[in-house]
Parts: C-alpha cells; structure tokens; sequence
C-alpha cells in the first residue's frame, strides 16, 4: 500500500512541472537570500545589544582610553560589570576612515588617469597587455598583500626610511616600527584601484564616440576632448566606482591587521612626515586580533557592534554606488 | 601640433599611471615567484604539518591545500544552486515586481558586505544551538561554531553574487527569439529553460563559478574565525565523510596567515612558498577566466558581457 503511494507521488514528480509550480519553487529559493539578508542584520545586531544597551550610541565617540577598556572587557570572562561595558572607540573609526579615505583619494586620482590611458590615449597593443595586469591587482588575494607588506615593505620602511631621530621623538607615546599608516594606505589603494579602474574604462567604453569626434573636430586636441567631454558625462560612474571602493577599503581586515601596527593609537597630522609612520588600528582589523573574544560577555559584544558599523556602512555606500549607477544604464548597449 | 604644458603633464601623469600599475602587478609576480622558487620544495605540498621545535622537521602545507579546495567544493556546491535559481527566477519570471527588486538588492547586499562581516554572522549563526550537529558542542554546553560546514556555508555567499550577475547577464543576452522559438513548439518555461536557455548560458555560468572560486580561495577572514585554529585537518565524531565536514582545519590563507609574521610567526619560508601555490591558482583561474570570454566572443562575435576589463 505505502509503496504504491510512493511510486504515485514520484511519477508525479518526474513528469514535466507546470509552469506555477516551477515558478513557485525558484521564487521561494530566490527569496531565501533575501531571508538570508535579513538575517545577517538581525544576528550580529542582536550579540551587538549589550553594548548599545550599556552605551548607547556613544561608543563611537571618543574620549576613554581605548586600550585599558578592551583589557578590562578581555578580562571580565562571567557575568561582567555594568562599567566593565563602557566604550569609547573613536580610535578604531578615525583609524577606519583615515585609511578608507587616503586610498579612495590616492586610488581615484591613479583610476582616473590610468582608465584614459587605457581607453583613449594608449596604442592598441600597450592597452592589451595593461588590461591583464589590472585583473591581476584585483585578484591577488588580500593576504599575499599583507604577507609582501610585512614581509618588504615594513622592514624597508622601519630601517631605511624612518630616520632614528624620528623614532626618539614619539618614543614616550608610541613605537614607529614601519608598520602604520603610509604602508597600509599604500597597499589599500593598489588593493582598490582595478576595481575603480574597471568601472571607469567600463563607462569611458559606453560613450557615444561622436561626442569625443566632434570635440577633437572642434580643434580640441585628444587629451582635452576627454577632459572636456567624456569626463563630465561618466561623472555618476566616477562617484560610484569612489563608493565602491570605498566600500571594499573599510571592510579590508586581514591585510590591514598585518601592516598596521596594531595600536589603539590615532595617528596625528600635527606630526608632520611622522604622521605616516605611526601604528593604527581600525574597526575590521580590530575583529580580527581579537576574534578569539567572540564568546566573552564584553568584548563580544564590542566586536559584534564593531561588525554591526561595518554592515550598515559598507550597505550605506553600496546602496549609494547602486542608485549613482542607474542613470548611467540609459548608455550602455547590449551587445 | 604642438600642446600646451598643462596638457603635456596631464598625458605624462596618464602614461605613469597605467606603466605604474603595471610595474606593481609585475614586482608582485616577479618577487613571488623568486621567493617561491627560493622555498618551494615539493615535498612541501605533499606533507602535512606536524610540531616541530624545528623549522625543518615542521612538515609542509598538504592540510591547508585540502583544506583550500574542501571549502572550494563546499561553497560552490551551495552557491551554485541558489545563484542559479535565482537568475533564472529573476529574467524569466520575475513576478511580483517588489520581489524581484527585493533580491536583486539582497544579492547586490551580499555583495558588497565585506568578508569579516560575513564571518562574524557565521559565528552568531553557527554558535546557536540548533547549529550544534554542524560542528561540535563542548562540555559545558556551548556550541564550538567553527568547522568545514560554517566556513563553506559562509563562502557560499562569496561566490553568490559572481555566479548571479555572470547568468543573469547571460540570460539577458539570449535573444528573445530562442525563447519565442520553444514556445511555439508547445514547451513550457520551465522546459525551455532547462534545456534551451541554461545550456546556451553554459560559459556564463563558468565565468561565474570561476570568479566565485577566485573569490573563495583568496578569502582569509572567514577561514580565520570560521574554520578553528588547528593547522591539520582534524576530524569530528565518527561518522566517515561527515566528520571531515564538522571538523577544524586549516586552508592556504590561513597557513599563510600563521606562518607570517603576524600570526605565530616564525617561519616565513613556508608562508612564501605557500603564498606562491597561491597565487599561481589564482592566476589560472585568471587565465580560465580569459579564456572561457574569448571562446565565447569568437563563438558568438560579441565581446562577453560586461568586460573592457
């Protein structure tokens, strides 16, 4: 009786679906990234509340002393003290923007140039043989760029370019070792330039050429016919390729865990060329040193507040990036 | 025709600019391939690692490299599916009209969510107790959270989003007269999705899948929280097969990651040589990548969607 039933029920299955049915079924998987979404925001939100509930939304100011706060949340292993909660880590978001900004600035001003240079103003063959190079930037993986940094360019820059003078001058508030600020902005801006760079010769491509002939038929010469035309049309592109970027700089953690020194420290432009020398922290790179407090009362709410910032502002600039991007799809053709 | 100053800096600036860039790329290859060569040895990649207080008793990398491609199967596995389903329902239902902006945003989402985000949602995921068969519940009742299943799950939303944007782009350029061509031989949708429309999408779906592997296997944060902190493969329980799933390991990045200065340090020959197993994945993915498009473009006289780079 029962196999009968059974051998119903898959000859049911095994004949051609009708079309709702189908329609149903990839709808609901479809919805389940949606479900998925949703998710994410409610869990890290939710192992993020104790440390709303304790500080409101003023942890992110700053004023405490960062480092002896996440000693005491490290050490309170049970049941911790309402005070042992109090966080200021304004370090940790100066250090997160300073660094996302350098590189998104820096990065821009290289994608911009490099992307007339591949679509407009170089010969065929270079172009052909610079366009791999990029992908190969945007695909080397972010480890291997920590691993050159600490590995190269940390030490090259702690021995041969900080003079020792420089060292003894901070030397009561902090160490310059040659992993700070200079070494992680330079790397997080090769980090996302080709991503920059893509979307922009993506756009340059998408012009109507006639645009630029009729500059240069004007008497404009190549250079300034880009300057003058193509530029100002793929304006949208060029903020959202800036807020795409952006929004890959300041989720970047392991990378920059490696080459930023590791100190609640925030690096002072008073300084001078020290500025660049001093040691950092930000919020992704702070998850990562202490991921092994995920579980403590304190300190796993800290960082799980720390991810909750990271979520909205990296969805804040890709929703940005996303909407700059519409008006630009009335250019592009499909094949 | 002679131009002005300006304009002769500006040109110049645009020259150092892409030459810049591919000086980088070339000294990142070049230096890794010098140190791999100086440290690889091929014993390396076939060894595990064991404790040693020495550097030449410490075993190679074989683990992590298991490690590396185990997560690889496991993510794509579960991002195929759900990637696939997805565009299919996006280009060729895509009724009620909210739904459908409601997961094109959660995939776009997705995408822009940075991985140590991603992982720490893997943590609070799999840390719950409903989780517990997924990894391991240690004495005193909390679940342990981190294993081959929890890292895989979590790198199949890496590879989510690559594989969505390459079909549905696909799907897209499928003119709509093959569609029209099976309805009026009397198939339904489903059908002619099935077995015209997904095979004419074939190396959309590859290029996808390769850029979402390329994604995966670069990615250190989630294997970092997400995989436990053992360098050997170590096994849950005794179910055979399932016991690789639930238990701790180690993959490529994080081998890297460890043997670096920054994690216990200490022996950065094995991180170079293994740094340089890396990249040379990644550089054939890159070279696959390239391949399938021009396949494609001189299959169908179109540059491959979405591509000057």
């Amino acid at each position: 009786m029962g196999s009968n039933r059974l051998e119903r029920l898959l000859e049911r299955l095994r004949r051609p679906w009708p079309d709702h049915r189908a329609e149903r079924l990839l709808g609901a998987v479809s919805l389940l990234v949606g479900v998925g979404v949703v998710a994410i925001v409610v869990f890290v939100a939710a192992k993020a509340w104790p440390l709303f509930q304790h500080n409101g939304l003023s942890w992110v100011l700053g004023g405490g002393d960062l480092e002896a706060e996440v000693n005491r949340m490290t050490a309170a292993t049970t049941n911790p003290a309402a005070a042992v909660f109090h966080l200021r880590a304004w370090p940790l978001i100066y250090g997160t923007v300073l660094t996302s900004a350098i590189a998104v600035v820096l990065g821009l001003t290289i994608a911009i140039l490099a992307s007339v240079f591949i679509v407009e103003l170089a010969p065929a063959r270079v172009s052909r043989a610079v366009i791999p190079m990029v992908r190969l930037l945007a695909s080397v993986p972010s480890v291997i760029y920590g691993l050159i940094g600490i590995l190269v360019l940390v030490p090259f820059v702690g021995n041969h370019i900080i003079t020792t003078q420089e060292k003894v001058s901070v030397q009561n508030v902090v160490q310059l070792t040659g992993a700070g600020l200079g070494v992680t902005a330079v790397i997080l801006t090769i980090m996302i330039t080709p991503i920059m760079i893509a979307l922009i010769c993506e756009a340059l491509g998408s012009v109507p050429p006639s645009w630029r002939e009729g500059a240069v038929a004007l008497g404009l010469n190549p250079l300034r016919a880009v300057r003058a035309v193509t530029l100002p049309a793929i304006r949208p592109a060029i903020v959202a390729a800036a807020v795409l970027a952006a929004a890959r700089a300041l989720g970047e953690a392991v990378m920059i865990q490696m080459v930023s020194g590791g100190k609640f420290f925030s690096p002072k432009p008073i300084d001078g060329v020290v500025f660049f020398f001093e040691p950092l922290r930000t919020l992704a790179s702070a998850i990562v040193d202490f991921r092994d407090g995920v579980n403590s009362p304190a300190l796993g709410a800290a960082i799980y507040g720390f991810a909750l910032l990271l979520l909205f502002s990296a969805f804040a600039l890709s929703v940005t990036g996303y909407l700059v991007k519409l008006p630009l799809r009335k250019y592009q053709t499909r094949g | 025709m002679s131009w002005r100053w300006g304009d002769r800096l500006v040109l110049a600036a645009a020259w150092t600019a892409g030459i810049l860039l591919c000086v980088i790329a070339a000294s990142i290859v070049l230096y890794m391939g010098y140190r791999g060569i100086q440290y690889l040895r091929p014993g390396l990649i076939f060894s595990r690692p064991q404790t040693s207080s020495d550097q030449a008793g410490s075993g190679g990398f074989l683990d992590p490299l298991l490690g590396t491609m185990l997560l690889t199967v496991i993510g794509i596995a579960l991002a195929l599916p759900l990637a696939l389903a997805s565009a299919v329902w996006i280009t060729e239902y895509g009724r009620p009209s909210w739904l459908a902006r409601v997961v094109e945003s959660s995939i776009e989402i997705v995408a822009g969510t940075p991985d140590i985000v991603i992982a720490i949602f893997g943590i609070a995921l799999f840390q719950l107790s409903l989780m517990a068969p997924f990894s391991f519940t240690a004495e005193g009742g909390g679940v342990y959270g981190r294993s081959f299943i929890a890292a895989g799950a979590m790198m199949s939303l890496l590879a989510l989003p690559p594989v969505y944007a390459a079909t549905r782009d696909g799907l897209l350029a499928v003119p709509g007269h093959q569609r029209e061509a099976a309805f009026a031989l009397g198939k339904t949708r489903i059908t002619t999705i099935r077995r015209v429309l997904l095979p004419s999408v074939r190396s959309n779906i590859a290029t996808g899948a390769t850029l979402g592997i390329s994604r995966i296997i670069g990615s250190t944060a989630i294997v970092l929280l997400l995989l436990g902190s053992t360098l050997r493969i170590e096994t849950q329980g005794s179910f055979p097969g399932i016991n690789v799933l639930r238990g701790t390991g180690s993959s490529l990045t994080t081998y890297i990651y460890e043997n670096s200065p920054a994690g216990e340090g200490g022996a950065p020959q094995k991180a170079y040589a293994a740094a340089f197993v890396l990249l040379i994945f990644v550089l054939v993915l890159n070279l696959i990548v390239d391949r399938i498009g021009r396949a494609q473009a001189s299959a169908t006289g179109l540059t491959p969607v979405g591509a000057v780079i």
